[in-house]
């Protein structure tokens, strides 16, 4: 079975993003970006599966600027085994990410894509959803446990009230939660190795889909504010206080 | 307008955050409920007292029983052919089925609104909260997952819907209902809990967490939740979790303990309206967003606290 992860190149976590003055985004000009950390734990999720030997390949592929090549070779690194890069400078919205993947999905014929259930930039919490629908196979969404079962994938899902499980029959699109697996760091050799993988460039052209926006982003702007307040002296001064604001009385 | 709203229910009653999402709604236009599930006279009945709600369109089926995408979005789909919008609480459940009926009818979903500005122009937050981005659509129609906290509950009585029964859509064959475990508790639920008490890393394990944090929330009569961490090491459920992938709060008071501030913390509850930490670190960055700071071991602290209570 071969198992196609796409991934996204992002903010990095660790990084405050900073509201550009002129209102049009958030400011990534020289600031680290990585790949988003879900789709980490997806890269790894799909290269315990080839080590158990539910999966034979795994295909990479991000869409994205030309610099998504460093985040293909970091999962390749991390043990993918050959890697799709789109390259596009627009603005890619998951519809049209979506899209893209179907495309891709179609032409490698995975048994499971798994995806990152969001990317930390825009939070839209959408791609495999839609993927899932235009090629009309079962989502199972925020893995926290993914078990490959003959033709059927069980997953145990994140969901508001504590965890679920449903069985998906194969093909089939998994999204993954925090607490699925920590991905694995790559090692030196293993980043060297990656540098000779296949990394192949298309264009979305190429898959014959068009990318326009349907979003248009009229502003960004910094959330209110909340100013820090005051140090309190003691556990009395805070039984104080919340007596004050009527709890705990 | 018209706009379709998914009501979250578990087959025996509405849940609250569908009351959120009929308030969003009503912002765009006329509101109709879509109950679907399986055995869900009483969950209509009650879908048909929320006030400002027009109609409630009921799909009763097996098939719709664990709230499955692959059954609901075929259904959903072909409902929207009469309506402007579809719009759901941005709860995991309304999250699950909203892209997926997104994609169908070709049409760029926008997540968790925040506000509606125009008929097709909203805000969201991007990058955890850090940045509002105001977006405006330019598709025929629309798909929304709405905050809960961004919008006030509609009253669950007072109006008086029509109910009419759709035909349902079956069951897609792709995926089946294996088992939940959800958790049990007698404490108020965090995304509409007053007053809730967060404990983070700092509490060392489940037992130091139960009998440092337990106490105190019962004597705030607060919902319990707790820091990434102190989920990833076990100390609490995965549905304690607030921040950026957890639960968003806004209740009046958050008591944050042991807590640092990471900014995926903070994404899920710098809306409260008063927030409490204590933390033995004075420049932890929690006291950054913290309305009242308490720089103390929380082992001493806390016990303190709950006993002057
Ligand atoms: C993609 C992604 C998504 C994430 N989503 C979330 C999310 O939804 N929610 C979330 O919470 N995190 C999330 N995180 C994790 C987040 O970055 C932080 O790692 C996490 O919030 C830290 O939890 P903490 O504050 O409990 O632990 P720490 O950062 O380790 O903080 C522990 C705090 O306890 C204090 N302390 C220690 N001992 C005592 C004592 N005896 N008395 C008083 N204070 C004490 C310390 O001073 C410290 O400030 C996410 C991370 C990523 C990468």
């Amino acid at each position: 079975m071969k198992i196609v992860v796409p991934v996204k190149r992002v903010l990095d976590y660790n990084v405050k993003p900073r509201v550009k003055a002129d209102g049009t985004g958030v400011d990534l000009a020289n600031v680290k970006m990585s790949m988003n950390p879900f789709d980490e734990i997806a890269v790894e999720e799909a290269i315990r599966l080839k080590e158990k030997g539910a999966a034979s390949e795994i295909v990479v592929v991000s869409v994205g600027p030309q610099k998504a090549q460093e985040t293909l070779r970091t999962a390749l690194a991390m043990g993918a085994d050959r890697a799709i890069l789109v390259q596009t400078d627009d603005v890619v919205e998951p519809l049209a990410v979506a899209k893209l993947l179907k495309a891709i999905v179609e032409a490698e014929t995975p048994g499971l894509v798994l995806l990152g259930k969001q990317a930390i930039d825009d939070d839209s919490n959408q791609t495999g959803q839609m993927l899932a629908a235009l090629t009309g196979r079962p989502q199972g969404t925020f893995a926290s446990k993914v078990e490959v079962d003959g033709d059927f994938v069980n997953v145990t899902r994140e969901v508001d009230g504590g965890l679920e499980t449903v069985r998906l029959a194969l093909p089939a699109i998994v999204t993954t939660d925090l607490r699925l697996n920590e991905p694995r760091y790559a090692s030196l050799p293993n980043i060297m190795k990656a540098k000779s993988k296949k990394l192949e460039t298309k264009s979305p052209a190429d898959y014959g889909v068009d990318i326009t926006p349907r979003l248009t982003v009229l502003k960004v702007t910094e959330p209110a504010q909340r100013s820090a307040g005051v140090k309190l002296a003691d556990v009395d001064a805070l039984v104080g206080k919340l007596k004050e604001l009527g709890v705990g009385a | 307008m018209s706009i379709l709203v998914w009501a979250e229910h578990d087959n025996a009653a509405l849940k609250d955050a569908t009351l959120g999402a009929v308030t969003a709604a009503g912002k765009l236009g006329e509101v109709h409920l879509l109950v679907a599930g399986s055995g869900v006279d009483g969950v209509a009945a009650q879908a048909a007292q929320v006030a400002g709600v027009a109609k409630v369109l009921v799909a009763d089926d097996a098939a719709y029983g664990a709230a499955l995408p692959e059954n609901l979005a075929p259904l959903i789909v072909g409902l929207m052919s009469s309506y402007d919008a579809f719009l759901t609480p941005a709860t995991t459940t309304g999250k699950n089925i909203a892209p997926r009926v997104a994609a169908l009818l070709d049409v760029a979903q926008i997540s968790d609104i925040l506000s509606v500005e125009g008929p097709k122009t909203f805000t969201r937050p991007i990058y955890a909260g850090n940045a509002i981005a105001t977006v405006e659509s330019s598709d025929a129609k629309l798909v929304i997952t709405a905050r809960g906290t961004a919008f006030a509950k509609a009253e669950a009585t007072g109006g008086s819907a029509a109910v009419e029964a759709v035909a349902t859509t079956g069951d897609a064959g792709l995926s089946s209902f294996v088992g939940a475990e959800l958790a049990k508790s007698e404490r108020p639920e965090l995304t509409s809990a007053k007053v809730i008490v967060s404990g983070g890393r700092a509490l060392k394990d489940a037992e130091t967490f139960a009998a440092t944090i337990l106490p105190l929330a019962d004597k705030l009569g607060a919902a319990v939740g707790a820091s990434r961490a102190a989920v990833d090491a076990g100390y609490v459920p995965n549905d304690y979790q607030v921040g950026q992938t957890g639960k968003i709060v806004a209740p009046e008071v958050y008591v944050a303990v042991g807590i640092s501030g990471a900014i995926q913390h903070l994404a899920g509850m710098k809306d409260s309206k008063t927030i409490i930490a204590i933390n033995k670190d004075e420049d932890a960055p929690i006291f950054q967003v913290a309305d009242f700071g308490l720089v103390a071991d929380l082992f001493s602290a806390v016990p303190e606290l709950t006993g002057k209570l």
